[in-house]
């Protein structure tokens, strides 16, 4: 499971604080712990609370990278923010995201491809998020067409299927699970499958439960990037085993341990 | 038609682990040798590195191995008795990479000798060659525990292979190679599992996994090899893809294994539809070597010098 760490995000209070006072403790310690848990990246999302966006972006990813080597999430919807976040960037770097739409992807695949980056493209354009597998599914045809006419690497390409909050819309999740599968089959390689999974049970009661419930259901269909809660311990443990059940490691008895190391 | 390009990409490696120490690095060595490193599967090199070359260590036994037949024991007949002279002849006659001291003589079954006896061995065996040495204990874990920590102490610096640790027994020669600078073989009896789960338990005495070789013990011929295989080539695709408790390179025991065959020791007389035995019991231990290849094996462990000829040969066509 490729996950990414959400916690380094001015929703939070303490990440807010950090970036109003430019007080670096708390994002150092996101930083570490998040990376101790296993995180594949740290996404970096300055929030809304910052009066400068810019110059908030440059200087999360300074202190992270100033603290640890692990690969960066730059997670803005806005182009010069993200533009000013590659412009420091050091460490390998996942790009958070674009719409589906043809110009969209044109511009933040060229950006993309001269920061070596990764980038997230979520299954959603300027008509709005599709209802049904088959419009969701024109949108990846159309991301993986571009990809292949830029010369992108597939392999670098995070597929965002737009999950929705189980509370907003009950009948969207479970259609992922057939688009995490058709996507898996579209391109050889295919690109990667993701969602925001804290997004999906946000507000609920049983937030862990679901987001747990939902990753490890999705995971036999494909699903295999997330935006999550890292820190979740019992989370990260039921991504690895339900992938240890579905064969994609060696069993151990301390798979556990071994993973966590 | 363009043919597409089915070629696959891999995103780990097997690690790659030097062997032996030179006199600049604290040991006596001459030659070391430098083993792993492949990002692709053996012989498929238009998908990444293929890493370095197989290497063939040589058994040298402290006692006499009783169980021979006059085909393996025949050409070293005149140094059975001189565990270092044996070694030399490997090395300088039949061209050995390393050799492969096994000190059975220390099992309580088969002469008992003490860990001085063994020290002893492995000192005249150090003075004799300049390869890198394997140390391999006689696998009765309470007396190997008494003898291989005296052993490695007396290599301390040379950078030699110890084996072997267990899942349930691999404490004691952890703790002393990691003292006396050493690498270590893990083994697991054909079980991946149990050789995840080995090289974890060393990893968590602070043991780098660059320093471990996995041992999955080895079927010959006829007698288990494609069980062998097909773990040794699960653990290679697990280490190509990441999984770095299954990313260390891999030894085999073909001698051993393949002169215990009733195809390779029978006499001509018992069986003469089978061809002469010169040839059958070294091609026998060929086969088993160059099939085992292709699974993906760093160290062969190797007896009669007509298949170690031929293994090299096959080992520097293919890479």
């Amino acid at each position: 499971m490729i996950s990414i760490g959400e916690r380094i995000n001015g929703m939070f209070k303490d990440v807010r604080e950090a970036i109003k006072n430019k007080d670096p403790k708390a994002v150092r310690e996101l930083a570490i712990k998040q990376t101790d848990a296993g995180a594949s990246f740290l996404d970096v999302n300055v929030g809304t609370a910052a009066a400068d966006s810019i110059g908030a972006m440059k200087w999360l990813i300074e202190v992270i990278q100033d603290t640890v080597k692990t690969p960066i999430a730059i997670d803005s919807q806005k182009y010069d923010v993200v533009k000013a976040g590659l412009s420091v960037i050091k460490n390998e770097v996942l790009i958070n995201s674009t719409k589906g739409d043809t110009e969209e992807l044109d511009k933040y695949m060229n950006l993309s491809k001269d920061y070596n980056a990764s980038l997230i493209c979520l299954t959603m354009d300027k008509c709005g998020i599709p209802q049904d597998i088959e419009r969701r599914m024109e949108i990846v045809m159309k991301i993986v067409e571009k990809a292949v006419e830029l010369e992108f690497d597939l392999s670098k390409i995070y597929i965002d299927t737009v999950l929705f909050p189980i509370n907003v819309d009950q009948k969207q999740p479970a259609l992922m699970f057939e688009i995490f599968n058709q996507i898996k089959m579209i391109s050889d390689p295919p690109p990667h499958r993701n969602v925001g999974l804290s997004n999906f049970s946000q507000g609920t009661k049983e937030k862990r439960l679901l987001a747990r419930t939902f990753l490890t259901m999705g995971i036999p269909y494909g699903l295999d990037a997330a935006v999550m809660d890292v820190l979740d311990k019992d989370l990260m443990d039921a991504a690895l085993t339900a992938e240890i059940i579905m064969n994609q490691h060696v069993y151990s008895d301390s798979y556990l341990t071994a993973c966590r190391k | 038609m363009e043919i597409p390009n089915v070629a696959d990409k891999w995103t780990g490696g097997v690690n790659e682990i030097t062997l032996g120490a030179t006199r600049d690095k604290g040991g006596t060595r001459e030659k070391t040798v430098t083993i792993g490193g492949a990002k692709s599967i053996p012989f498929m090199d238009f998908e990444g590195n293929p890493g370095h070359k197989p290497v063939v260590a040589m058994d040298v036994y402290d006692v006499p191995p009783e169980d021979w037949p006059e085909t393996l024991s025949k050409p070293f007949a005149d140094v059975m008795n001189d565990p270092a002279k044996w070694a030399k002849k490997c090395v300088e006659q039949y061209g050995a990479d390393m050799i492969c001291l096994k000190l059975d003589g220390i099992h309580p079954d088969k002469g008992d000798k003490s860990a001085e006896d063994a020290v002893k061995t492995v000192k005249s065996i150090l003075a004799a060659v300049s390869v890198p040495l394997i140390i391999w204990g006689c696998e009765h874990d309470e007396k190997d525990n008494e003898v291989m920590p005296k052993v490695s102490q007396a290599a301390k610096g040379e950078n030699c292979l110890m084996g072997i640790v267990s899942q349930n027994s691999y404490k004691t020669l952890t703790a002393t190679c990691l003292a006396d600078g050493h690498c270590i073989i893990t083994m697991a009896p054909v079980d991946i599992n149990i050789g995840k789960q080995v090289n974890i338990l060393v990893s968590e005495m602070d043991f780098p996994l660059n320093r471990i070789v996995m041992f999955q013990s080895t079927g010959a011929l006829g007698y288990g090899l494609e069980y062998t295989y097909s773990i040794q080539e699960r653990e290679r695709l697990a280490a190509l893809t990441g999984d770095r408790m299954m990313s260390m390179p891999v030894i085999c025991d073909v001698g051993h294994e393949a002169w215990r065959a009733k195809e390779a020791k029978s006499d001509d007389n018992e069986v003469p539809q089978w061809g002469p035995r010169e040839e059958r019991g070294p091609l026998w231990e060929a086969i088993t070597a160059v099939s085992l290849l292709q699974s993906g094996v760093d160290i062969i462990r190797m007896n009669h010098p007509k298949a170690v000829a031929a293994v090299k040969k096959c080992i520097n066509r293919l890479y």
